[in-house]
């Protein structure tokens, strides 16, 4: 169960660690976006699995309650992180912002 | 053995974070910013539970960041609508290719 927990928790830190470099790499404000909308829920939802298997080995009241809570945090996650990117999104879209093109020269 | 690995998957999120750092303090316009602030909160939210699990009180640490996810949302949503309504302070950090509108 030890196992499983630093699995996941090792996935999870891979996901973060490809959004991050997607954010700092990626030419156009919409790549960003995609990059960290998509990793960071994702990579959420792996270390929050990680600390449930780790936290649910020995099962008491204050365990599951503590556990409840975790999945709680994880539910908000799935329900807040894209509404936030898409809020984001239309905020772009509404001010302007161009998408990057291939065709474009660049300026360095 | 576990506690080693909460420990470094600690520190490698921080480290992360201050990568993370680089974009909200270099970003090209404002909403870079505000992307950057709202990956930062949601690993600050996993890092409170790690630091919960390190000092074997996650029963206080994860009202902490339940509530640091909550600020969090409503942070990136609070300063979306704020740069929607002010545009002319976004026009202002736009340098490539800014919009003109007629005047109304």
């Amino acid at each position: 169960m030890n196992y499983l927990a630093a699995l996941f928790i090792g996935l999870g830190l891979f996901f973060f660690a490809v959004g991050t470099i997607g954010i700092l790499r990626f030419p156009d404000f919409y790549t960003r976006l995609h990059a960290a909308g998509k990793c960071d829920s994702l990579a959420s939802l792996l270390v929050i699995a990680g600390i449930l298997c780790h936290l649910w080995q020995d099962f008491s009241l204050a365990s599951l309650l503590v556990g409840g809570k975790i999945l709680l945090i994880a539910a908000f996650v799935f329900v807040a992180s894209p509404t936030a990117t898409h809020a984001i999104t239309e905020a772009a879209l509404v001010l302007g912002v161009k998408p990057w093109e291939r065709t474009r020269k660049r300026k360095a | 053995m576990i506690e080693r690995v909460f420990l470094t998957a600690a520190i490698v999120l921080t480290v992360l974070m201050i990568l993370s750092l680089v974009r909200v303090v270099g970003g090209p316009t404002i909403l870079d910013r505000i992307l950057g602030g709202n990956v930062i909160g949601s690993k600050t939210t996993i890092l409170l539970l790690l630091i919960g699990l390190l000092f074997e009180d996650l029963g206080m640490f994860v009202d902490i960041a339940l509530a640091y996810a909550l600020l969090n949302f409503i942070a990136t949503l609070g300063a979306t609508k704020f740069f929607l309504r002010r545009r002319h302070v976004f026009l202002d950090e736009l340098e490539s290719e800014p919009i003109h509108k007629e005047a109304p």
